[in-house]
């Protein structure tokens, strides 16, 4: 299982290229909607890169419960490779 | 329709010759040219024989932050760049800062495109192609889609009197701001925020010009291959940028103060029903449309002083056009055709031009048709050469004609 904290900041990353969030902005409790102001449209780049940093498969229903930065790490981390 | 006054209290552009109204305008006035060399090597991969362009002077993500830029085509960043120039002109502070200063219900937007976005299309068909498709953006349809310009000006400004976005290719920018008038004289809206929008200097689209043949490829003289009414034109130099206006009901304007560049008096907008590129040989749809825009602003022929020429640099358009406007108006109207200097910016041309013609009328000046050195013979009509021309003008048209036989005139008078 990949580590957290390593997840945490790669996803900040892909967050701050597509959506323009400072990558320190992006922590585990915020939401991708109501906190960072992602729209639908950029939540579909950010699986995209998503699953090619980390080598994971992010299906369309998986996504949908992903609410939170922190949801995403789990998820990252229960099912990469 | 009412005969309620419709007055321009804000215009914004940016051009080959600048990234704003003022640089293009002195441009204008001082003839410089904004068409360069392309530096980009694909016209010689695709062996092209065109290599010249009117690209924009300023890059659009000088004024757009890198990710709002990543979602926008390139004809999207130009429309709301020119946007905000026209909406801070007018004097209105935009709805992110403090609040709204047009009733959003009253207030709509009109910006015509003529292509609109294939370079989004290219770029994410060459995605589908190489990466298959999770690579495609989802941001493909709203980049590529024809309202998309006006769609995003109308989110920035908050407009929700209605979005339309003409597509009637060279003649987009004009008919823009003609919906614009119309909208304002039936009562469906206080301000209207009108133009065109064009960006999309790309191989398929100079490939497909090309065997049209419709190009200048005077490659080896950038600066003096547009050339209007010039006997030795041999086509015209495609462009990219956008103009628009902000155009308001007198009444509105006058209750707040407003500084007022002029009014668009009347307007003309026909079809020739002809053939699908070429203009229909004796100018009919031409000259009615001028005829409409002179008989609703209620002047003479005689009253029109000064006409911005359609006029691409191209061997049948350029003399067409001259014969109409001697028909319909006479061989009076001083006449200027600033695709000489701009290059032909397509569905942006009839909003960046509407602005010249205004400015014309606003500073009593008229900037030269650059490049004329020698009239072609069939142009029986005064075409401004070498220098501006100064001189009082109450009332100008600005043509514009398109692809598809679409003839639009924009009849400006004094404020």
């Amino acid at each position: 299982m990949a580590d957290k904290t390593e997840l945490l900041t790669g996803l900040a990353e892909i967050v701050e290229e597509v959506a323009g969030v400072a990558k320190d902005d992006v922590t585990a409790e915020k939401s991708f909607v109501d906190d960072l102001d992602i729209d639908s449209l950029s939540m579909v780049e950010i699986a995209v890169q998503a699953e090619d940093r980390f080598g994971v498969k992010i299906p369309d229903d998986e996504l949908a419960n992903l609410k939170t930065v922190g949801d995403a790490v789990d998820y990252v981390a229960a099912n990469s490779k | 329709m009412s005969n309620t006054d419709v007055v321009i209290t804000g215009i914004g552009a940016t051009t080959p010759l600048g990234p704003d109204v003022t640089s293009t305008w002195d441009g204008l006035l001082a003839g410089r040219s904004g068409v360069r060399a392309l530096e980009t090597d694909w016209a010689e991969t695709y062996d092209l024989p065109v290599r010249i362009g009117a690209t924009l002077a300023e890059e659009p993500t000088e004024k757009i932050p890198r990710v709002r830029a990543r979602r926008l085509d390139r004809c999207e960043q130009v429309a709301l760049i020119a946007a905000w120039q026209a909406w801070e002109d007018a004097g209105f502070a935009l709805p992110s800062d403090d609040g709204e200063d047009v009733e959003p219900e009253r207030l709509g937007v009109s910006i015509g495109t003529g292509i609109g976005g294939p370079v989004t299309l290219l770029e994410q068909d060459d995605n589908l192609e190489q990466h298959g498709m999770r690579k495609v953006s989802p941001l493909t349809v709203p980049m590529l889609m024809p309202n998309g310009p006006a769609a995003h000006v109308g989110i920035e400004l908050r407009a929700r009197a209605g979005v339309h976005s003409p597509a009637s290719a060279c003649a987009s920018g004009a008919e823009g701001i003609a919906k614009a008038f119309d909208m304002i004289r039936s009562g469906k809206a206080d301000v209207v925020v009108a133009g065109g929008a064009e960006a999309c200097i790309h191989p398929i689209t100079i490939a497909g010009f090309a065997q049209a043949r419709t190009v200048s490829t005077r490659n080896d003289d950038p600066g003096r291959a547009s050339r209007p009414f010039d006997v030795d034109r041999d086509g015209f130099v495609l462009g990219e940028g956008a103009g628009v206006v902000v155009l308001e009901s007198a009444a509105h304007a006058e209750a707040r103060g407003a500084r007022v560049y002029g009014k668009v008096a009347g307007t003309g907008i026909t079809s020739d029903a002809y053939h699908i590129t070429g203009n229909h040989p004796d100018g009919i749809g031409q000259i009615a449309a001028m005829r409409q825009a002179i008989e609703q602003a209620g002047v003479t022929a005689r009253d029109v002083g000064h006409v911005n020429a359609h006029a691409t640099s191209t061997v049948v358009g350029d003399v067409g056009e001259a014969a109409a406007i001697h028909k319909a108006l006479g061989d009076h109207p001083v006449v200027t055709a600033p695709k000489s200097a701009l290059g032909h910016l397509v569905g942006g041309a009839g909003a960046v031009e509407g602005i010249a013609t205004l400015l014309s009328i606003y500073h009593g000046i008229v900037p030269a048709t650059l490049n004329l050195g020698e009239l072609d013979p069939k142009v029986e009509l005064d075409v401004v050469a070498g220098e501006p021309r100064k001189m009082e003008l109450s009332a100008a048209i600005s043509n514009s004609f398109g692809f598809g036989g679409h003839n639009t005139a924009l009849l400006f008078t004094a404020a």
